[in-house]
C-alpha cells in the first residue's frame, strides 16, 4: 500500500498519506476501546442511577456530574502525567488514554441511557409491578427493551464525539492520526504544509464520522426519538 | 376476603382517604362511584400495595398488605388490577404481554403459559390477535388484552380503575361486556367507574365516595333509587 501510494502520488505526498492512513487505525482502536470501556462502565452507572436504593442513585449522580464537568484534556493529563508521577512508574500511553476516555465516555453514556429509561412512561412500571414483576425483572423485560430503542440514535451520535475526542490524546504522546499529521505539518518538507495536511486530516476524520452521523439520523427516523406518552390507538 | 379498616392516606398535606372501612366478600362485586378527587382510585392502588397507607390496615385473605413482612409481589399475583391507561407493553405481542407474568413470576413453562393465555384471550374475544402488537389494536382491544393479562395470573380478586375512561365512546361497550361476563362468572371485583347504569347492573353493592370519605354504601337499587346521603343525591342528580 505504501509503494502503491508513493508510486501514485510520488514522494513525499504518497509517504505522508500512507502514514496518515496508517495512524488512523490507532484512532479507530482507541475510539473502540473508549466506547467499549465507557459503555460498560456507563451501563453500570446507569443501573446505579435508576436503582431503588437512594445511596446508589446519589453515588451515580455524583459520578456523572463530576466526570461530565471534567475537561477531557484534564483527564488525559491526569492519567498520562499525574498518575505516573504519583506512583513513580511509567504508565503505558494506551492505558492512560483509554482510562481518560473511558471515564469521559461513561459519564455521557450513563446520562443518555438514564434519560432513555426515564422516558418510558410510568404506566409501564406500574403495569409490570401490578403483575407481580420485581424491580429488576421489570427493568430487564419491560423497560430496557423499549429504552434501548430510544437511546440507540443518541448513542451512535455520541460515537462521533468520542472519535473526535481521541484526537486530544496526542498531547500525552499517543500516536494517532492527529499526532502524525501534526508532526508532518511542522516538518520543513515541501508538500506537507499545514494548509495541506490539516484539511487532509479533516477529510479523514470526516470519513470516519459522517457514516456514524448518517446512521444516527437514520435510526432516529426509524425508531423515533424520546416519546413521552404511550401511543393510544382509538 | 378483602378487609379494609379505617384506612388513611395522604399525599403531602392533602388527605385523600379519611378513614375508609369496607369488607368485600368472595364472589362479591362492589363498585365505587364519586366525583374526581374523592379518593376512589387511590383506594384501589392501596389495596394491592402500589401505594403505602398512612393509617389503618388492609387485609387480603388474612395477609396484611402493608405489613413489613408481606411480599407484595407475591400478594399481587392474587390481586389483579387493570388501569385506565391500558399499560400494554408495546415491544411484546399480545401473546407475550399475557404470558410474561405467568412465566416470569409464577415460573410456568412456555407451553403451559401460552395455553392459559390463549384461553384468557379467547375469553375476552382476542383469539385472533395473538401475534399482533398492541399498537395495531384499538383502545378497547388493548384494554381487553390488559384484562386477559391480569386474569392469566388466576387472581382471586380483580380491581378495575376507571377502565373505560380513556376509551372512545363506541369502544366502551365491549369492555363493559367483558367486565359483566366476569361478574357473572363469580369473580370478586372492586370497580371504580363513572358508568352508572353499568354499576347498577352488575354490582352487589355500590359505594359512594365523597372527599375521602365513604359517604354511603348499599344495594344498587337503594343507592341509585333512594340515596340517603345529601351528597349522593347531589352527585347522582348531576351525572344523570
Amino acid at each position: 500500500m505504501k509503494d502503491l501510494l508513493t508510486g501514485l502520488l510520488g514522494a513525499p505526498e504518497g509517504v505522508v498519506l500512507y502514514q496518515l492512513l496508517f495512524a488512523t487505525q490507532f484512532t479507530i482502536y482507541l475510539s473502540a476501546i473508549a466506547f467499549a470501556g465507557g459503555g460498560t462502565v456507563g451501563a453500570l452507572v446507569t443501573l446505579l442511577r435508576i436503582a431503588p436504593a437512594r445511596s446508589a442513585r446519589s453515588l451515580a449522580t455524583a459520578y456523572i456530574w463530576f466526570f461530565q464537568s471534567a475537561p477531557l484534556l484534564m483527564l488525559l493529563f491526569l492519567f498520562g502525567l499525574g498518575v505516573p508521577r504519583l506512583l513513580g512508574v511509567n504508565v503505558n500511553v494506551w492505558l492512560a488514554a483509554s482510562a481518560a476516555l473511558t471515564l469521559y465516555t461513561s459519564a455521557y453514556l450513563a446520562e443518555v441511557w438514564r434519560s432513555a429509561v426515564q422516558s418510558i412512561p410510568t404506566g409501564q412500571w406500574e403495569g409490570a409491578e401490578a403483575l407481580g414483576l420485581r424491580f429488576w425483572q421489570t427493568l430487564r423485560l419491560v423497560v430496557l427493551p423499549q429504552a434501548v430503542r430510544v437511546s440507540l440514535a443518541p448513542t451512535v451520535g455520541f460515537l462521533v464525539q468520542i472519535i473526535k475526542g481521541t484526537s486530544l490524546a496526542y498531547i500525552i504522546g499517543f500516536s494517532d492520526l492527529m499526532s502524525v499529521g501534526k508532526r508532518w505539518a511542522n516538518a520543513p518538507v515541501e508538500g506537507t504544509e499545514p494548509f495541506i495536511i490539516y484539511p487532509l486530516m479533516a477529510l479523514i476524520y470526516f470519513a470516519l464520522c459522517f457514516p456514524l452521523s448518517r446512521l444516527s439520523l437514520g435510526l432516529e427516523k426509524r425508531l423515533g426519538t424520546v416519546r413521552k406518552t404511550p401511543p393510544i390507538a382509538a | 376476603m378483602i378487609d379494609i379498616q379505617n384506612v388513611r392516606k395522604s399525599f403531602g398535606d392533602l388527605e385523600v382517604l379519611k378513614g375508609i372501612d369496607l369488607t368485600v366478600e368472595r364472589g362479591e362485586v362492589v363498585t365505587v362511584i364519586g366525583g374526581s378527587g374523592s379518593g376512589k382510585s387511590t383506594l384501589l392502588t392501596c389495596i394491592n400495595g402500589l401505594e403505602p397507607i398512612n393509617g389503618g390496615k388492609i387485609t387480603i385473605d388474612g395477609t396484611e398488605v402493608h405489613a413489613r413482612s408481606t411480599d407484595l409481589n407475591k400478594l399481587r399475583t392474587k390481586v389483579g388490577i387493570v388501569f385506565q391507561q391500558f399499560n400494554a407493553f408495546p415491544h411484546l405481542t399480545v401473546m407475550e404481554n399475557v404470558t410474561l407474568a405467568p412465566r416470569k413470576v409464577l415460573g410456568m413453562g412456555r407451553a403451559e403459559a401460552e395455553a392459559i393465555a390463549e384461553k384468557q384471550l379467547r375469553h375476552v374475544g382476542l383469539a385472533d390477535k395473538l401475534s399482533t402488537y398492541p399498537s395495531r389494536l384499538s383502545g378497547g382491544q388493548q384494554q381487553r388484552m390488559a384484562i386477559a393479562r391480569a386474569l392469566a395470573m388466576s387472581p382471586g380478586y380483580m380491581l378495575f380503575d376507571e377502565v373505560t375512561s380513556a376509551l372512545d365512546p363506541q369502544l366502551v361497550g365491549e369492555v363493559l361486556e367483558t367486565l359483566k361476563m366476569l361478574a357473572e362468572e363469580g369473580m370478586t371485583m372492586i370497580l371504580v367507574t363513572h358508568e352508572m347504569s353499568f354499576a347498577r347492573d352488575v354490582s352487589d353493592r355500590v359505594a359512594f365516595f365523597h372527599k375521602g370519605v365513604m359517604a354511603e354504601i348499599g344495594a344498587p337499587d337503594q343507592l341509585f333509587g333512594a340515596p340517603r346521603h345529601p351528597e349522593t343525591q347531589a352527585f347522582l342528580s348531576k351525572v344523570r
